[in-house]
């Protein structure tokens, strides 16, 4: 267990960016005073519950919805017959072929994965809705179903969308160096057959869900939601309604954990939105449990085929090449970006520069991918850090000494990739050698006998992950040419009210991240004033002017975007007090100060004006100046330097930073079951400089734990028929309290030279605790047949079957010396 | 097929208050807590009885409240997340532990926690690490990873927070 202290109460004014200040939400939260979406409620509101296709792939010949309608206190349907007249199809973010999907709000026509909605009931209770939902007849013609991406791309295969000629919704071949030279260079070629990356998600603890009114004078909705990207979800809402975004008013509040899944509920939000407007009522949607597993958000499954490594005689790694086959299920929600997203560390953390990836992307009879902790990038990552362990197994180099000799150096940065992305800072050996001491790695040979001799099989293993921040969304024109997005932004605006309150708000969406806290941090330290002092509004709200195209909590970007726009607009705001302190003393601006909650003059200290003062003076008192006084109401929007990428050579910069984790473990595991127990476990972060270490360190727990997980038990398992076999917390099972490994955690900062604080993104993880687990089995494994870990989700049967035939997975992989 | 025409008339007491209420006899405890009083911090995490974010006190338990009917709970005293803190808003030390601990992220497992915590310091006021992890077994948080959770417990019950 790690300790952080705490500095509640002793904080000077003016340092509070750096501390662990106890976070500000948290108050409410324990009280049971949070406001979650679920928790808001309108008089007459109608309870939504959706019907849901109980097949995988099939035609939907009828739909009756009579005996629902006719049950006391059902107050009316809607269906896809219906969506298909009042909306259009979602905008599609693919080039052809899957720019032809026609993607609707409910199944129109015939569903493509089980629990798609197909109609959407509304009753005066959660009960009466759910039993009316059973009421809807609903006949359907089976059709054949394919849920391998692999299979999907064959000849012959099942089409799942007919207008698209087949089941491939984006390719596309990303080559960067001379690779060709780089293989004919190579002393050694390691070749791959086959690397998969499971489907799982980190399944928030609340479920989508929103409360959505319709205000039939001025036409507009209001939607009180948990979505956590109310930009993207707003422009792909207004075109399929037919209406302007200032039409679409979104709200949120408390959000019960996001992690990139509640990015794509425009769906459902659409739902709702046409029958506040048919029933005349607010709509109230909660998703259940079930609902969410079978239809929000699965994570990218992705395999690797054919992989290719080009290695030098002295561990050097000069290249790979490989075919990546990505699933989406069966919606392009946000994809194919994630055809793209994963370039932001298509080299890992290391200097080999000659990369060929042809990736090809399915849709399946599965539910649709979308962002997860760690985006696309997770599955890159786990590539890379596969391959490097692969190829110390296969020529005998030590997986600790490769990755030092080949990472990316401290004084290599900002270290250019192959593919025009900029490493801001980093020093990777040293975040690795304080993973490796925090979990006893010089002792490894001790250890393993002791396990030995309790008849366990114990290994070392690392994960080297890079949480690329701040996205540049030029990048989605390397997937689609004719998108017309590009850059980024973040807005915040801060003021000073009458009284001297000193106000933020925020065009952000936080889940947990303590928004609240590190921005009253910034605030606080550029106004001289205490965090208590500064107030900040949680959560988004689109009527108001304190957001912008991509606001949003999404892609480790606070720390950057929002903490930018945040400090931008503080900056003014200190402006403008000590611009407006000089108009009152008749003094020069630079004759000003602002300290110990006033703005004084500096060598007079009596001459000093309290907030109160400043923010009563042009608000409320503001006659007789001879000229304007300053509003202090101030609005900044940051935005990050970026170029739009080479469209031709896929070559740009397509995230502002880089934070490294490192995370080491060591596991033991029992021959005689396959069962995998991590006895040592630690996660070493380098995100720049921190505004709260707490907060840092938490994320980099709560990223630990969703990758334990998705390494041993989560697994979103599908069987043949396109039937979810994991569709609640008793299948899919994520960690609880007795699963957890002691955790050791550390940090350094190496501050980005790129950002207003010199933070950078953080959250994700990346999935370091995927990899090193991986890692981590695949050299316990050596004493007992020196199986190679070939899947990301490894659990105690898949490692029982690598104990029994060793000899399987090790044939796939060959190597070629000269 | 519906039984939520069938209504009873329950009486039970919450946080020191007694509420009489016609309730479905369809309806789940945690649903009349939420829908019908309105006391919206016991939350709704999944839909088989695994996650804890709705457990209260019934009694000296802690219980889950989406795997009982509102109407098994009639004449019975329980308290939620709402009746922790004191009349004069004072935090208990298990809140203010979980709040200087950083024992939650977006808090919507907060208050499950909080109440088989709760249960658990009652019966057992110096649990250390292993007890609260099975005291706790029955709660998930996709946040936090538990680590700061249970040392926000084991520090509540070293005597309160620091």
């Amino acid at each position: 267990m790690t300790a952080v202290e705490t500095e509640a109460g002793t904080l000077q004014k003016g340092s509070a960016v750096g501390q662990s200040v106890p976070r500000k939400e948290d108050r409410r939260l324990v009280e049971g005073q949070g406001v979650f979406v679920d928790d808001i409620k309108r008089r007459g509101m109608g309870y939504l519950h959706f019907v849901r296709s109980p097949y995988a792939h099939a035609r939907i010949d009828s739909i009756d919805v009579s005996a629902a309608l006719e049950l006391p206190g059902v107050y009316g349907t809607l269906t896809g017959d219906e969506v298909a007249i009042l909306t259009d199809p979602f905008f599609q973010i693919a080039a052809p072929p899957g720019g032809h999907v026609k993607d609707y709000a409910l199944a129109v026509g015939k569903v493509r994965y089980l629990g798609e909605p197909v109609v959407a009931v509304v009753a005066e209770s959660r009960e009466l809705a759910r039993d009316a939902a059973e009421l809807v007849m609903v006949d359907y013609e089976p059709l054949e179903v394919v849920v391998d991406a692999r299979v999907a791309l064959a000849e012959g295969a099942s089409v799942l969308h007919e207008e698209c000629g087949g089941n491939l919704s984006y390719s596309g071949v990303w080559e960067w160096g001379d690779v060709e030279t780089a293989f004919a260079e190579a002393d050694h070629v390691v070749k791959i057959e086959e690397l998969h990356f499971d489907r799982f998600n980190s399944t928030p603890l609340e479920c989508g869900g929103a409360l959505v009114e319709y205000n039939r004078g001025t036409g507009q909705w209001t939607m009180y939601t948990n979505n956590q990207f109310p930009g993207f979800a707003a422009i792909m809402m207004g075109p399929a309604m037919r209406v302007g975004l200032d039409k679409l008013r979104i709200v949120t509040q408390d959000i019960g954990g996001g992690f990139g899944n509640k990015i794509t509920s425009h769906p459902q939000l659409v739902v709702c939105c046409l029958l506040a407007r048919k029933l005349k009522r607010a709509i109230q949607w909660t998703e259940w449990r079930t609902e969410f597993h079978q239809s929000m958000s699965h994570g990218n499954e992705r395999w690797f085929e054919g992989t290719e490594v080009a290695v030098k005689a002295d561990g050097t790694l000069l290249g790979f090449r490989t075919k990546a086959i990505d699933d989406a299920g069966a919606y392009l929600r946000y994809e194919p970006l994630g055809g793209v997203i994963w370039s932001q560390v298509a080299a890992g953390m290391y200097k080999w520069r000659h990369i060929r990836l042809e990736f090809t992307q399915a849709m399946t009879n599965k539910a649709p991918v979308s962002p997860n902790r760690g985006y696309s990038r997770m599955q890159q990552l786990w590539f890379t850090e596969r391959v490097i362990d692969i190829v110390a197994h296969t020529l005998g180099f030590d997986p600790v000494e490769i990755r030092r000799k080949n990472f990316v150096q401290p004084e290599d940065m900002p270290y250019e990739t192959p593919n025009g992305c900029v490493y801001d800072s980093g020093d990777y050996p040293r975040v690795m050698d304080m993973a490796l001491e925090l979990v006893g790695a010089d002792r490894i040979d001790e250890r393993r006998a002791e396990a030995a001799s309790r008849g366990k099989l114990l290994g070392l293993g690392i994960g080297s992950t890079l949480d690329s921040g701040t996205n540049n969304f030029g990048q989605s024109q390397l997937i689609n040419p004719d998108l017309q997005f590009s850059g980024n932004n973040e807005v915040a605006t801060v003021k000073l009210d009458i009284f001297g309150e000193v106000v933020v708000t925020l065009g952000t969406t936080p889940q947990g991240q303590g928004h609240e806290t590190t921005a009253a941090q910034v605030v606080a330290d550029i106004l001289h004033c205490d965090v208590d002092a500064v107030h900040v509004r949680a959560g988004h709200d689109s009527y108001w002017n304190s957001h912008a195209g991509f606001s949003g909590t999404y892609a480790s970007q606070f720390a950057v975007t929002g903490l930018g726009a945040v400090k931008g607009a503080a900056d003014m705001l200190a402006g403008q007090m000590v611009k407006l302190a000089s108009m009152v003393f008749q003094c020069p601006e630079e004759a000003i100060e602002l300290a110990d909650g006033f703005a004084r003059i500096k060598d007079n200290h009596e001459a000093a004006l309290p907030f109160m003062a400043l923010g009563a003076i042009p608000n409320a008192n503001n006659a007789g100046f001879p000229e304007d006084p300053p509003t202090m109401n101030c609005r900044f929007v940051y935005r990050p330097p970026f170029e739009v990428p080479d469209k031709e050579t896929k070559f740009g910069n397509l995230t502002l930073t880089y934070a490294t984790q490192i995370h080491a473990c060591i596991v033991e595991i029992d021959p005689e079951t396959g069962v995998t127990e991590v006895v040592d476990y630690a996660a070493v972060d380098d995100c720049g400089v921190r505004i709260n270490p707490q907060i840092v360190e938490g994320q980099v727990m709560g990223a630990t734990a969703h990758a334990i997980g998705a390494a041993l038990w989560e697994s979103f398992v599908y069987d043949e028929d396109g039937n979810l076999l994991t569709p609640n917390f008793y299948d899919y099972h994520v960690p609880h309290t007795l699963d957890m490994p002691p955790l050791k955690t550390g940090a350094i900062e190496s501050p980005s030279p790129f950002t207003p604080l010199g933070t950078k993104g953080m959250g994700e993880g990346g999935g370091g605790g995927i990899h090193c687990i991986c890692a981590g089995i695949q050299d316990a494994l050596r004493a007992a047949g020196g199986a190679i870990v070939t899947d990301s989700h490894n659990p105690y049967h898949r490692v029982w079957e690598m104990l029994s035939h060793p000899e399987r997975s090790r044939e796939t992989v060959e190597v070629t010396s000269r | 097929m519906s039984t939520t025409s069938t209504t009873r008339t329950i009486t039970v007491e919450i946080n020191g208050t007694t509420y009489e209420r016609d309730v479905p006899a369809s309806r789940l405890l945690v649903h009349f807590l939420r829908d019908d009083l309105d006391l919206t911090g016991t939350h709704v995490g999944c839909d088989t009885g695994s996650c804890g974010a709705c457990t209260v006190q019934l009694g000296a338990d802690a219980v889950k409240s989406c795997c009982m009917l509102a109407v098994q709970a009639d004449g019975l005293s329980i308290t939620t997340v709402e009746g922790l803190a004191g009349d004069d808003g004072e935090l208990t030390p298990l809140q203010r532990a979980f709040h200087e601990h950083h024992g939650l992220q977006c808090g919507y497992c907060t208050p499950g926690m909080l109440m088989s915590a709760t249960a658990l310091l009652e019966q057992n006021p110096k649990p250390n690490e292993d007890e609260v992890k099975r005291a706790l077994q029955g709660n998930i948080c996709r946040c936090t990873g538990y680590w700061n959770i249970i040392e926000a417990v084991v520090a509540a019950g070293e005597g309160g927070a620091r």
